[in-house]
This record gives structure tokens, C-alpha cells and sequence, in this order.
């Protein structure tokens, strides 16, 4: 069956979506994701859609969910390289994804999620110590 | 009917030639336009109408026998729009034709008075008509242009401009409407993109009110910009428009806003890890130096 493939980078998850999602792919991702995050401890996970250029309420929803999911499981989402008619399309759908943090390259995107790693890093060092 | 066709092609010359006075006692514009064009252009409205006349008769414009004469009519009145000419002028190229047709037509039916009612009746009639032909199409010609113009301000009235590397600024001109929206928005997203930009200032100085509509749209381009990973910041808030938008409610807690563009500028900078120092050895008026040369 076809999958989108989750990569794992260090603490980071790396998700490239380069097909049109369907609705059962975008559950199957759902799955995956929070799967990996729990195994394999991820704090940040980067979703590149980049080549993504059709989207709906549904694929918004589901980036809305992927990043609140990883948040329950401790970890940041970012979504990179959205395209503009993309991101006006979600804007007249009405989805302004409160929850999801964006970057405008995965460069940009894994400095966003390094940077907040850093941080939480040194500021729950003692229960990290502790786990 | 055929009188009428009879009587022009008879004395078309001195039609002609009295009608063109008549125009240039009242209309004609040579600062527009030069004698000869407008020779021309009767001379082949003139034959169009007794061909139109000859072939369909005088009442009915609409047939098939008129088409050159309302094609003649529609390019002299569209190439007059352009120029320049007001509608009165446009009409009065056809109308004053009646003083010099019903002059020869007199003459002609001179003997007969209930078959001269009816060819002046029959010409009046027909050349109003050609004059409500020739004013539609003027309208249609000034329409065209308008919505060309309005497409073209459209497209000039939205730049985007960068300002430094990863930081581009949006001038507004004008009220945001949904169609310039549309516009500014694409324009800016793609702008983002190309220049890979963080850091986004829209800049609201020449917008002349802000409502609930203009703040919804500044609201929903802020939004996409964000979901590509862009940070937008509103600059140019003047007094007024601050108080408008207390007064209104309107919600822009979640946007950062300043009162001017260098304010925008100077936060955005910082946002991006850079200062702007002045060097101590910098003259106090940057242009100051260049006139102590110009001096010398």
C-alpha cells in the first residue's frame, strides 16, 4: 500500500508530502506520525509540502491534527514551503491552522525547530536527567 | 423611398461641403483631428448611407444593407473616444448632417409638398438613428477604455518592494477592496516566495479608511503570508484609523502594528538579528560633506 514516508533526522521527524493525499493516505500519515513520535522520541517533526498544490478543508484539517497530535506527544510541528495559492486557499476556506507553525524553506524550518529544541533543552534539563 | 439615396448621390459634393462647414462651425476639433481625415470620413459615411439606403431603404438600420454604414459609424465614434472627443461632438458628426440633406431635399421636392414631409420625415428619422448608433458605440468605447484603465491601476497600484534582504515592504494605495485584495495578496505571497522573505511590512498610510471589510482582508493576506511561514507587520496606522478600529472592534491582537514604516522596519530588523548603528566619523547631514567639496 502506498504511504508517505516518515524520516527520521536526529531528534526530528522529516515528512515530505510529493502526492496528491487522499483521504485514507492523510489517516495512514496520521498514524505514522504520532507511531514514530512515541518510538522513536521525537521533539520536532517538519512537514515539507512544498510540491503540494491542490489542497482542501480535509488535507488543512489534517495538518491542524498532525501538529496538535505531536504536541500532545511533546513534539513541535512545523509546515514548510507552502505555496501561495495554497495558502490562500486555506485562508477563504477559512483555516487559519492556529496551532501550526510555518517556514518558508526546510532550512528556515529546521532552525525554528533546533532553536526551540535548544531551548526546552536547557530549560527542563532536570527532568530529562531524571527520564 | 429611394428619393433620399437619389438626392445625396445628385448633390453629394455640396452635402458634403456644407455639412463639413457646418461641423467646423460648431464642433469641428483640429486640434484633434486633421480636415483630411474628417473629409474622409464623410465622404464614406455619406456613400455607406446611400448604399444602406438603396439596398434596405431608409427606416430599418438594423438590416443587412446598413451593416457598412453602422460599422463606419461604430470605428469613427471608438477611434473618437480614444482621441478624445466628447459624446455632444461624436452626435453632432451625424446630426449635423440634417441642415445641408433637408436643404437639397427641399430643393429636389420643391413641387410636391406631402412627398417632401414625408423624405424629411423619413431622413430625420434615419439620421437619428445613425446618431444613436454612433453614441452607443462612443459609450461602449469609453467603457472599454475605463476597464482597461481601472485593470492596468490594478496591477500598478501594488508593488512590492524589498527593502532588505529577507524583508519586503507593501505600500497601499487606496481603498482595499475584495478584487485588489485578491491581487496584493497573490502579488505579495509570490514576492515572498521568490525573494524568500521573512519578515513582510504592510504599509496602510495611503489607505484612507479602514472598516471591518478592509481590516477582514489586511486580515486574511496576513494569514496566508503566515501559513508560508512569512511574519507580517502592519505600519502607517494613523491616528485616526487607530480610533476606528477600537471604535469598530476590531480584533488585531494577534498583529503586530506600528504607527510608521520605519518603525516596521527597524522591529523587523531586529527580528532578524540586525542593528543599524550610526559610525562616529559619519557626518551628522549625510549630504553635508559633498557640499564642503562642491565649496571648494
Amino acid at each position: 500500500m502506498e504511504r508517505i514516508p516518515v524520516l527520521r533526522m536526529g531528534t526530528l521527524l522529516l515528512i515530505t508530502i510529493q502526492v496528491d493525499m487522499h483521504d485514507k493516505l492523510a489517516m495512514q500519515l496520521q498514524d505514522d506520525v504520532t507511531q514514530r513520535i512515541s518510538e522513536w522520541g521525537s521533539t520536532g517533526v517538519l512537514i515539507d509540502i512544498s510540491s503540494l498544490e491542490i489542497v482542501d478543508s480535509f488535507i488543512g484539517r489534517m495538518l491542524a491534527n498532525i501538529a496538535a497530535m505531536s504536541r500532545v506527544l511533546g513534539a513541535e510541528t512545523v509546515v514548510v514551503g507552502m505555496q501561495p495559492a495554497v495558502a490562500i486557499t486555506l485562508v477563504e476556506l477559512g483555516m487559519s491552522l492556529p496551532g501550526v507553525r510555518a517556514a518558508l524553506s526546510v532550512e528556515a524550518g529546521m532552525e525554528l525547530l533546533f532553536g526551540n529544541a535548544a531551548a526546552t533543552n536547557s530549560g527542563s534539563s532536570d527532568e530529562r536527567t531524571q527520564a | 423611398m429611394s428619393e433620399i439615396a437619389e438626392i445625396i448621390s445628385k448633390n453629394e459634393d455640396r452635402i458634403r461641403a456644407e455639412w463639413i462647414r457646418d461641423m467646423s462651425k460648431s464642433v469641428q476639433r483640429s486640434d484633434l483631428m486633421s480636415k483630411t481625415e474628417l473629409d474622409e470620413q464623410s465622404r464614406a459615411l455619406l456613400s455607406a448611407i446611400v448604399q444602406g439606403v438603396k439596398m434596405s431603404g431608409p427606416t430599418d438600420v438594423s438590416a443587412s444593407g446598413w451593416t457598412a454604414a453602422r460599422e463606419l459609424l461604430q470605428d469613427i465614434s471608438a477611434s473618437r473616444a480614444w482621441q478624445g472627443f466628447s459624446s455632444v461632438e461624436v452626435a453632432t458628426f451625424v446630426l449635423s448632417l440634417k441642415q445641408p440633406l433637408f436643404a437639397s431635399i427641399r430643393e429636389s421636392l420643391d413641387k410636391n409638398q406631402e412627398k417632401l414631409l414625408d423624405t424629411i420625415w423619413a431622413a430625420t428619422e434615419l439620421l437619428d438613428r445613425l446618431a444613436l448608433i454612433t453614441t452607443e458605440a462612443f459609450l461602449t468605447a469609453r467603457e472599454e477604455l475605463i476597464s482597461r484603465q481601472q485593470q492596468e491601476l490594478l496591477e500598478l497600484s501594488t508593488p512590492v518592494v524589498k527593502l532588505w534582504d529577507g524583508i519586503l515592504a507593501l505600500p497601499i494605495i487606496g481603498t482595499l477592496d475584495s478584487a485588489r485584495t485578491q491581487v496584493v495578496m497573490e502579488n505579495l505571497l509570490q514576492t515572498v516566495v521568490a525573494t524568500n522573505s521573512k519578515y513582510a511590512i504592510i504599509d496602510i498610510t495611503g489607505v484612507p479608511t479602514v472598516d471591518t471589510l478592509v481590516a477582514q482582508h489586511l486580515l486574511k493576506t496576513i494569514t496566508a503570508a503566515r501559513l508560508m511561514g512569512a511574519e507580517c507587520i502592519i505600519s502607517g496606522v494613523r491616528p485616526q484609523i487607530a480610533q476606528t478600529i477600537v471604535h469598530l472592534g476590531i480584533n488585531l491582537e494577534d498583529v503586530v502594528t506600528k504607527a510608521k514604516l520605519s518603525d516596521a522596519f527597524a522591529l523587523a530588523l531586529a527580528r532578524s538579528g540586525r542593528t543599524v548603528t550610526r559610525l562616529a566619523s559619519a557626518p551628522v547631514n549625510p549630504i553635508s560633506h559633498l557640499l564642503a567639496k562642491r565649496e571648494e
